[in-house]
């Protein structure tokens, strides 16, 4: 009885403490997305996808990025939904408009901001996460500091637009002040029956990090603009540390 | 309150004009033409033509006949018109009202302004000076009304002032033609014998009425002053321009900063009262000594919100460099628009259009407008033609986005060679080589062939393939060509996710 009594203290205080680094539980049908993230939500704290927050994602590879980039399409696509713009900034941008529609976004309400100097990036990425007109604010860039995105945490805190900053090839894979880092790798798609052709994209998602929450492992496929989970056995669920320091 | 008017003539208007293009046209004869019913006409001679005997109204083939060099050029009435509205506009610093007196003539009206320049001599004698180093031969004439001075100015020297309520006697020696009457009426004057205003000045009206009709009596009384002759003033174009004197030179940012918000809450109160926007504007900032600072900004849809526009010029104030202190800052809208006015919404959404297109224009201050692109669907299948970049934040596609095919989401912006193995011609293939690296391809789709869009280039066509490698990573290939024809070549275009 009296361990009960502490673990449902405990449970509030965590709670509590949730609220403070701003996660707050979404109480209203109204307010609450459906990602389609299906398993993966289970991770999050209080099982939501945490918008108003900056995503990290690293991809080491040009084919890496190309799943990742598809990944980010399909959460901001759900974040979109109500016709509104997206801001897409890279320093190198391959991305295709034309691609975007596979994923549900309407191309011509992503405006592209296309840099080459990685210290403008920054800037136009932290003064696009001020402006809470945005649905979504996606950055391609290289090497990010600390610092450097500790600014652009406090600018989402303020706005509620939802951030997703995409390494490619970093050189180093140092912390960052980011809720959560992603790695999205392509997988081998799957043909029912041995039928020849290519299968819908197949990804395994990896959730390095996330503040709160609990990191784990998924294979996902983009099947029908709807992500469709893969065979249970290939997922492991990673033990969560016993104390992690993040930002 | 008697009025004075001044007339100004352009008498080689329409050829100084060209000659100020190519100035070697001013030594030989030269005219400007016109066809008309079938025949190109004379419009306008310069003076080495007149002195040649070729007139205005001449037909070009017997001026040349006269004259073989003649050099001829086709007179555009549009672009005169448009610089006689400059030199009008011009006027304006002479006299605050303007009028165009069409295709050759300006009217000033200037009453109460010629004692700024010491007298009508010296005023009338500075306006024709000013014309002429601007490169255009000037008559004028000052009188008390506008009839009298049109027909002094066509009809005698360089200036001639007419004095107060003497009109009668300046018109007497004038020939009909100054009274700006038609030609029939000319003629017919001419018939009866009137060769000078003065032979039928003092004719009763009635009479006059009778042989020439209202028109004459009514020329006669505009240039004589018993007759009201009112002009249609030039407006000029309002500049949208506010000051600011300082007491003492400023050389700090915070009181650069200070000057710039107080002179954009004037201008854009004055903006939004008239509805307009701006869309381009200019900061400058006199130095003591001497020197101009200046700073420019541009939006990307007209804006009257002193906030946003305070932020896109505080991106630039560092590159002001104040020494010695500034002692005068202007501000000065050089392209304005007509705003929209924003509906109040009853329901405020989060689509804030304003919002993203005050995010742009920033973005655009600091790094270019080059930078931002948006996309729309474009009606073509080739896949490099598929999109087009539109400039506006507005603009909704006319098509749908095409759906029907698999597109990578990566697309390369130049395909890139590769070496390929295919076990059998028309297969997909089996392994590529790009960049060094060797790719085992497991999986493959295709191919789906896309044409040349013949109306557009002849090259060859493509045959796409989706392939999957060992690893999982899946490539858009294309072969470019036909078997049997050369060596087809091999390109990766995209990846897909």
């Amino acid at each position: 009885m009296e361990g009960t009594a502490k673990q449902e203290v405990i449970r509030q205080l965590q709670e509590k403490i949730l609220k403070l680094e701003g996660f707050k539980p979404h109480t209203g049908i109204l307010n609450r997305i459906d990602f389609g993230l299906a398993d993966i939500e289970s991770a999050f704290p209080f099982g939501t996808f945490p918008t108003a927050a900056v995503h990290e994602f690293i991809s080491p590879t040009a084919v890496h990025a190309t799943a990742t980039n598809g990944f980010i399409a399909s959460i901001v696509a759900k974040l979109m939904h109500a016709g509104n713009f997206c801001l897409w900034i890279s320093t190198k941008r391959s991305l295709s408009p034309i691609g975007l529609t596979h994923f549900g976004i309407a191309p011509h309400q992503v405006i592209f901001v296309d840099i080459t100097q990685h210290k403008d990036a920054l800037w136009v990425m932290e003064q696009a996460l001020k402006c809470n007109a945005l649905a979504a604010v996606v950055a391609e860039m290289e090497e990010v500091s600390f610092s450097e995105s500790q600014r652009l945490q406090l600018a989402v805190e303020k706005s509620n637009v939802t951030g997703f900053l995409h390494r490619r090839r970093p050189r180093h894979e140092n912390t960052l002040a980011c809720v959560s880092r992603w790695k999205i790798r392509s997988i081998a798609s799957r043909v029912p029956d041995g039928l020849p052709g290519v299968g819908y994209p197949t990804w395994e998602v990896s959730l390095e990090k996330v503040r709160n929450g609990r990191p784990g492992k998924w294979q996902v496929s983009w099947q029908n603009n709807q992500l469709v989970h893969l065979s249970k056995e290939a997922i492991t669920r990673t033990a969560r540390p016993n104390h992690e320091q993040y930002a | 309150m008697p009025r004075r008017y001044m007339c100004i003539w352009l008498p080689f208007f329409g050829t100084d004009r060209a000659e100020k293009e190519q100035p070697e046209r001013r030594k030989a004869p030269f005219v400007l033409t016109l066809a008309q019913n079938g025949r190109v006409k004379i419009q306008a001679a310069n003076r080495p033509a007149l002195q040649e005997g070729i007139s205005c109204g001449m037909v070009l083939a017997d001026a040349q006949a006269i004259l073989p060099q003649l050099e001829s050029a086709i007179y555009d009435a549009n672009s005169l018109n448009q610089t006689l509205q400059a030199l009008g506009e011009w006027c304006i610093r002479f006299a605050p009202i303007v009028d165009l007196q069409a295709p050759d003539g300006i009217v000033l009206d200037i009453s109460g302004c010629t004692h700024l320049w010491g007298g009508e001599e010296k005023y009338g004698n500075h306006i024709i000076d000013r014309i002429a180093q601007g490169g255009y031969q000037a008559q004028a004439a000052i009188a008390d009304t506008i009839g009298a001075a049109w027909a002094a100015a066509r009809h005698t020297t360089r200036l001639s002032i007419i004095p107060k309520t003497q009109q009668a006697q300046a018109l007497s020696g004038l020939p009909p033609a100054a009274l700006r009457i038609s030609l029939q009426i000319q003629q017919r004057l001419h018939k009866l014998g009137f060769r000078y205003i003065e032979e039928f000045m003092h004719i009763p009206k009635s009479t006059l009425r009778r042989r020439f009709g209202d028109e004459l009596i009514y020329r006669l009384g505009q240039a004589l002053g018993t007759e009201q002759e009112h002009i249609s003033l030039i407006e000029p174009i309002p500049s949208y321009q506010e000051r600011l004197s300082c007491l003492e030179p400023i050389s700090t940012c915070t009181g650069i900063q200070t000057a710039l918000e107080q002179l954009l809450t004037t201008l854009c109160d004055r903006l939004r009262k008239e509805g307009k926007g701006l869309r381009q504007a200019v900061f400058r900032g006199y130095r003591i000594d001497g020197n101009v600072q200046t700073i420019h900004i541009g939006t990307g849809r007209a804006s009257s919100n002193p906030t946003h526009l305070f932020k896109l010029f505080d991106l630039k104030v560092p590159n002001i460099e104040p020494a010695l202190g500034i002692e005068l800052f202007v501000l000065e809208a050089t392209l304005t628009e007509n705003s929209i006015l924003p509906q109040e919404g009853l329901w405020q959404t989060k689509g804030g259009q304003s919002e993203i297109a005050e995010l742009l224009d920033n973005i655009a201050a600091k790094i270019g407008s080059g930078s931002i692109h948006r996309f729309l669907p474009s009606a073509h299948h080739w896949p490099e033609r598929t999109i087009e970049p539109t400039s506006s934040l507005d603009t909704q596609p006319q098509s749908d986005w095409p759906s029907h095919a698999l597109r990578p989401l990566h697309l390369l912006a130049h395909p890139e060679p590769i070496e390929v193995m295919v076990p059998l011609p028309d297969y997909p293939p089996a392994l590529f080589r790009h960049r060094k690296k060797i790719y085992k391809l497991v999986k493959a789709d295709g191919p789906e062939r896309i044409e040349q869009e013949w109306w557009i280039s002849d090259e060859q066509p493509r045959d796409y393939y989706r392939v999957e490698d060992e690893k999982g990573a899946r490539y858009w290939l294309f072969r470019s060509g036909y078997y049997g024809q050369g060596d087809p070549e091999w390109f990766l275009h995209g990846y897909f996710t």
